[in-house]
């Protein structure tokens, strides 16, 4: 933690660590106080899974979870989420694979094409059914709907949603965690 | 294998990777890279008076700066005009920096190279360029006024004119029970990928080789591109296109100043460099689309039937015209639809305008099409008070004309000849789908509530897998893996899995056993590039034929080995096996390991290939002639003209009559791309250009201003819907193969997007009974549109 | 799109906040969601020499509902006021308008405060706060200061903010007896900032007739634009309003512009149209005993 340094300021041009927690292990790495949470997480950290499709909060794609909610990782510096806990994208599939109960029902209902705002969809969608375990189908398009697709027109996406959010209420598992290993298929096989 | 695979929803082996976050865009590589920003201009025209790099080489962590003075012979001149036309007498492209003159805001000025691109901002912030602004050309028509020049050359502003008739047009109006004239209008829209473009270089001056990522739909020809402004050998220079977050048409053009100006400078600094392009810089340096203004005559009988359809209309090409007039050749062509047409003139400028060039977009010209010539149907049907699906049914070819061929040529120099299709089916289809003869019944209802409720139809004919050709590889490896590639890239259209599916088909495996590489010229060097709904048919056909050229080596090799008459052999669960009788058979795998006579067993599946294991005959060669060691093939799909999908929309919309706000309730397709690869990947293709379809209709444009400024260069005016404006889909396929490839493919990547103006526009005007001649159109325009026909009732 | 840089504080405590802001004066801002500040930022639409952080300061989190008000503290972000129902509850428009604010998402992590700070002329919270006759507090190293609501929003993106100072909270009255109050807009997407919208409260005497009447406009003017619509409305039943005067009275007094998205006439429109739905659903409520 840097609470001295950072309570007394830090130049514009300097350097301060940074320490968080992704995906339950602490990472740090030396910041500027402008460097972006998005870059700080793709560049610095190297989770290259976390997009960036705009840089001013519009489409979604840098989405990630701070505490546990939802929040736009290119509105947010590196340097206010000091000592916070993250998940990204690379957070949810099991250590064996094994993809988490969202990624696998994007997967069973084509929510996906290029699969560039994808991470921001999944992400959006564990803190979104976390809070609406028990969504209607207008919950779910107003609940996706601060991100943005180009390539799929959301029919899959919002196919996905309802297919885990089903899921995840069967088992009671909180969307927001790492999926078990041999808790899903591993996602590698090509089902018809 | 008992059920085919082509045609099965399989899931998509792209997914897992993409959904886990292991995704590799361009972005995601070369985190020690220099990064670059561009100095753009703020000014749409304007003449470089000086650039003063000022404190800019004070900044923290910069490494150089180049303006147009320091860049070698080769990199001043022009970019390459793509693709010539003998009409175009006037073509102009940028430069890869400008030279003393802007055309358009965010035109590149200056290139700045940093440590990252924080530090390539402060710099490129702190360059001072001296602008002589000079006064803005904005708008076709006031291109057209030529008041003022956007290049000093060109004093009309007029890059080309061309003219195609069949019949006589002119003479049949004349002599026409009726006739209407009106004009019909489509404003500027773009692609606007998710991911924007960027582009990687890698020089390493021990091999004195090039390796560039680069986000592209063309990476065979970014390559030559990039090797010949760089004077290198094509073998010195690989360019990969890796994952793509979306291209719709934009990534199609190439090469970009930046994917020149990349690499030179890693070459010339000896380190990695990188551009990631940012939304901003996306909206203004990206190209755009869709603008242009129609002037429509047409004369028709009393069934409404069109005898004669003249249609001059005007595209604003931006700038430059780097691709050529292939968007106003398709709008001209296209636009027939489904109607049989024999007395039809177009003629159209192509016009330069101080704005972000024009290059295609998702339909590439087609919507403009669609949108004439469904607006034109729609006025005949009200003119003469008739049910607007009579009306397209008195027009529409019939599946016995088929194939047709109009007199026209298209977008790639050949034929304008449709290939098969069935209209009739596909409108009596969508007429259930959407319940078009019970809205009559709905509308009733919803207007003693007080709402507005209003239906609209729309057909599009899509040439679809032009030439020249595509290619693929398959390699069946001595582990049982198969290999496929293909040039061309992907950016989301589920190539790797329809091909794999393609391949497997034909050679008997298992889907999980192939894995196909697209768009990495180490791979597979020869392509053309993914556009124009392409990539299924000719990389889809080139896969398929060389996969049958690998199926037919197995079968020699097996032939022999199996003693058995190869026409007795068939391949099937990884085996080549004899028909009838499933257990007399010889692994795949072994198959490849046999088909390469070895001298060094390397490993113990190997010996049975070495010389004295297998030592075959000893009076001939151990490589017959006119074979190649290992088990794969290379083939090509070159088809003589494109083939032609078709489809219909059809809408519901609600328009609220206090506000004028448009909802959309039900929306149907009918939809015939021919044999489908891949239902699922289709719908998907459907779903998103519907959406992209919606968003052209009521929510997408680029604003520019009379100066030439773009007003809504970011996501929070530039309006993409979002999942709260894009309504449920219907879809219902028809299934009509092309005659024209083995696997009687046509292309679906565009379709979705064509008729959605087109439909939208018709519904809105029947909810309101407002004529609507321009889109797209939002809420404010419409209750203007209908203050001014109440005022003139 | 990357921001510039800048010097970076992040006060533990609200009296090391205020120290910092002193010192620093005119070249600091300060940064609380950052859903307004860093797109502007990241723009380089603005430069701040140095941002002094609420992200990492213990207190001015607090949501306090007393009897007469609701006060909402700096920290407090869209999203856990919208959840409070204490808060919601007690002044129930506060929710209805928090609905109509950007994304989930976006709500996560903007403070309710930072919105009436930044001004936006389409945001709603302003609205609310000029419409229920509001107060922001604010704070110095030197003292506090309490600003009125039509004091303290001045024009567009522009709030009586004093260099060194501190918003540190807001403060909505509770409405009396028999009020009820609606939220309306109209945005091109959901969660975009509004085309129009309007706030209103009614409030109705022991007869249910509208006894006083007010709205409060987003997007037609440089802030919200509040108007009384005591006058043409009192006395009417509030199953039967007659708001064509009140439309008008509105539409007279509201000041809105063209823009890439709608035509200031557009706007002049769907403000009476919103007003005339909005006060409809007020008076509904003010009549079911002023709960939604
Ligand atoms: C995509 C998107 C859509 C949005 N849509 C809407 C919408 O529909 N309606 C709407 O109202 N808002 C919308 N917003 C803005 C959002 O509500 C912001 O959260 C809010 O306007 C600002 O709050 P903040 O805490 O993020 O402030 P910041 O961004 O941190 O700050 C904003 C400004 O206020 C100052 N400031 C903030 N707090 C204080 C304080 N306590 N003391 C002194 N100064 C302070 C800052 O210095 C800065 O100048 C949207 C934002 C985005 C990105
Ligand atoms: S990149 Fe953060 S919202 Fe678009
Ligand atoms: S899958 Fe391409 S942007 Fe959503």
């Amino acid at each position: 933690m840097t609470t001295n340094a950072t309570a007394t300021g830090i130049d514009a041009h300097d350097r301060v660590e940074v320490t968080v927690t992704v995906n339950g292990v602490p990472r740090s790495s030396q910041v500027q106080p402008r460097r972006l949470l998005s870059d700080f997480l793709r560049h610095d950290l190297r989770l290259t899974g976390t997009h960036v499709g705009c840089e001013h909060g519009v489409c979604g794609a840098c989405t990630v979870l701070l505490d546990g909610a939802p929040v736009r990782s290119c509105l947010t510096f590196a340097v206010s989420v000091d000592g916070h806990e993250l998940t990204t994208i690379e957070g949810l599939a099991a250590a064996d694979g094994g993809l988490h109960p969202v990624q696998q029902a994007f997967r069973d209902h084509h929510g996906l094409q290029c699969g560039f705002c994808t991470p921001g969809f999944v992400v959006s969608a564990c803190g979104f059914l976390a809070e609406h375990p028990d969504p209607d189908d207008e919950q779910i398009r107003e609940g996706m709907a601060g991100n943005l697709c180009r390539c799929t027109g959301y029919t899959g996406i919002l196919g996905a949603v309802r297919q885990a959010a089903d899921e995840l209420r069967a088992t009671g598992d909180d969307p927001r965690q790492r999926t078990r290993d041999g808790a899903t298929a591993s996602g590698e096989e090509v089902s018809s | 294998m008992t059920t085919s695979l082509l045609g099965a929803p399989v899931a998509r082996s792209e997914d897992p990777r993409l959904l886990r976050g292991e995704g590799r865009f361009v972005d995601d590589l070369g985190h020690d890279a220099f990064e670059v920003a561009v100095v753009r201009s703020p000014h749409a025209h304007a003449r470089i008076v000086d650039i003063d790099l000022g404190d800019a080489l004070e900044v923290d962590g910069l490494i150089s700066v180049y303006t147009f003075d320091d860049l070698p012979e080769r990199l001043r001149e022009p970019l390459p005009l793509l693709i010539p036309h003998p009409s175009l007498t006037a073509g102009r492209t940028q430069h890869v920096l400008a030279d003393g003159e802007v055309n358009h805001v965010g035109e590149a000025v200056a290139l700045v190279v940093a440590e990252d691109r924080y530090a390539a901002e402060d710099a490129a912030e702190r360059i001072m360029v001296d602008y002589d602004p000079l006064p803005a050309v904005v708008g076709p028509e006031r291109a057209l006024q030529a008041d003022q020049a956007v290049h000093d050359d060109i004093a009309d502003n007029v890059a080309a004119h061309l003219e195609q008739e069949i019949g006589d047009a002119r003479a049949a109006i004349a002599d026409a029970a009726h006739r209407l004239s009106f004009r019909l209008d489509i404003e500027r829209s773009a692609s606007t990928p998710m991911e924007t473009r960027g582009t990687y270089a890698r020089w390493d001056a021990d091999d004195q080789r090039l390796r560039l990522y680069s986000s592209t739909q063309a990476p065979t020809s970014v390559r030559a591109a990039v090797a010949a402004y760089l004077g290198l050998d094509l073998a010195q220079v690989e360019c990969i296109a890796p994952d793509i977050g979306g291209g719709f048409g934009v990534k199609i053009m190439h090469p970009w100043p930046e994917e020149i100006l990349v690499p030179w400078v890693a070459r010339e600094l000896g380190h990695d460099v990188k551009f990631t392009e940012d939304r901003r810089e996306h909206f203004v340096s990206a190209n755009h689309e869709r603008a242009q203004v129609h002037q429509v005559e047409v004369g028709f009988d009393d069934e409404g039937r069109v005898l004669g359809l003249d249609v001059e209309f005007v595209h604003d090409h931006g700038a430059y015209i780097p691709y050529g007039l292939i968007v106003p050749i398709i709008t001209s062509t296209q636009l027939i639809g489904p109607y049989k047409l024999e007395n039809y003139r177009v003629t159209f400028d192509s016009v330069y305008t101080n704005t972000t060039p024009v290059t295609p977009y998702r339909g590439a010209g087609r919507p403009q099409g669609c949108f004439v010539m469904e607006r034109t149907i729609d006025r005949i049907a009200a003119h003469l008070g008739r049910d607007r699906t009579e009306v397209r049914a008195a027009n529409f070819l019939q599946p016995e004309e088929l194939p047709y061929d109009f007199g026209l040529v298209f977008q790639d120099g050949r034929a304008y000849r449709y290939d098969s299709g069935d209209f009739p089916g596909s409108l009596s289809k969508l007429k259930e789908l959407i319940d078009w003869d019970g809205f009559a019944a709905r509308k009733a209802a919803a207007a003693a509530e007080g709402r507005l409720l209003g239906i609209g139809l729309a057909a599009y004919v899509e040439g679809t897998g032009v030439g020249p050709y595509e290619g693929g590889h398959v390699l069946v490896e001595p582990n049982g893996s198969v290999q496929v590639s293909t040039g061309l890239s992907s950016q989301g259209q589920g190539h790797q899995t329809a091909f794999a599916q393609i391949a497997a088909e034909e050679l008997g495996v298992d889907l999980a056993d192939v894995k196909v590489v697209t768009g990495d010229t180490r791979r597979f060097p020869y392509a053309v590039g993914t556009f124009a709904s392409r990539a299924a048919v000719m990389s889809g056909n080139a896969i398929h034929l060389a996969a049958r050229k690998v199926r037919e080596k197995a079968l020699r090799i097996a032939s022999e080995a199996l003693e058995v008459d190869a026409e007795d052999l068939e391949l099937a669960d990884g085996k080549v096996r004899v028909k009838g009788s499933p257990d007399t058979s010889i692994d795949l795998n072994v198959v490849a390991t046999m088909s390469n006579p070895l001298r060094y067993a390397f490993d113990e599946a190997a010996r049975i290939a070495t010389q004295f294991t297998q030592p075959g005959d000893p009076n001939a060669p151990p490589v017959a002639e006119g074979e190649a060691p290992g088990l794969e093939a290379t083939d090509y799909y070159s088809p003589i003209h494109s083939t032609f999908a078709n489809g219909m929309h059809a809408v519901e919309v609600e328009v609220d009559p206090d506000t004028s706000d448009v909802r959309i309730g039900r929306y149907a397709v009918v939809h015939d791309c021919g044999t489908l690869v891949n239902p699922r990947i289709v719908e998907g293709q459907i779903f998103g250009g519907v959406a992209q379809g919606v968003g052209g209709a009521l929510y997408e444009r680029m604003a520019y201003d009379e100066h030439g400024q773009l007003q809504n260069a970011s996501f929070m005016d530039f309006l993409m819907p979002y999942a709260t404006e894009v309504p449920r889909v219907d879809v219902d396929h028809l299934e009509t193969p092309s005659p024209l490839n083995p696997l009687g493919i046509k292309g679906a990547g565009e379709a979705g997007v064509i008729p959605g103006a087109a439909a939208i526009a018709a519904a809105i005007e029947d909810a309101t009974g407002v004529v609507i001649d321009a889109m797209p159109i939002s809420p404010s325009q419409l209750h203007a549109r209908r203050l001014d026909a109440a005022s003139t009732t | 799109m990357k921001p510039p840089a800048f010097a970076y504080h992040a006060p533990r405590t609200t009296d090391e906040a205020l120290a910092t802001l002193g010192e620093l004066g005119d070249d600091a801002k300060v940064l609380a969601g950052g859903q307004s500040l860093v797109p502007l930022l990241n723009m380089r639409l603005a430069a701040p020499a140095a941002l002094v952080d609420l992200a990492h300061l213990d207190g001015l989190d607090a949501i306090e509902v007393s009897d007469d008000r609701v006060r909402v503290e700096a920290r407090v972000t869209h999203e856990r006021l919208r959840r409070h129902p204490a808060a919601t509850d007690a002044v129930p428009l506060l929710r209805e308008a928090l609905d109509w604010v950007a994304h989930p998402v976006i709500r996560n992590r903007g403070t309710a405060l930072g919105s009436i700070v930044h001004a936006d002329p389409a945001a709603e919270l302003p609205a609310v706060l000029s419409l229920l006759g509001g107060q922001v507090e604010l704070a110095t190293s030197g003292g506090t200061r309490t600003a009125a609501a039509d004091d303290y929003l001045l024009g567009p993106l522009e709030s009586d903010t004093r260099p060194g100072e501190l918003a540190t909270a807001l403060v909505l009255p509770r409405p009396g007896v028999r009020t009820g109050a609606a939220f309306d807009e109209l945005s091109r997407r959901h969660g975009d900032y509004a085309l129009a919208g309007v706030a209103v409260t009614v409030t109705l005497d022991a007869d249910l007739a509208v006894a006083t009447a007010r709205a409060a406009f987003i997007g037609v003017g440089a802030t919200p634009v509040r108007v009384d619509l005591t006058d043409s409305l009192s006395g009417q039943a509030h199953d039967a309003l007659a708001p064509a005067d009140a439309v008008g009275l509105a539409r007279d007094v509201i000041e809105p512009t063209d823009d890439i998205h709608a035509t200031a006439d557009y706007r002049r429109h769907l403000a009476g149209v919103l007003l005339e739905r909005a006060l409809t659903t007020a008076a509904g409520r003010a009549a079911a005993g002023g709960t939604a």
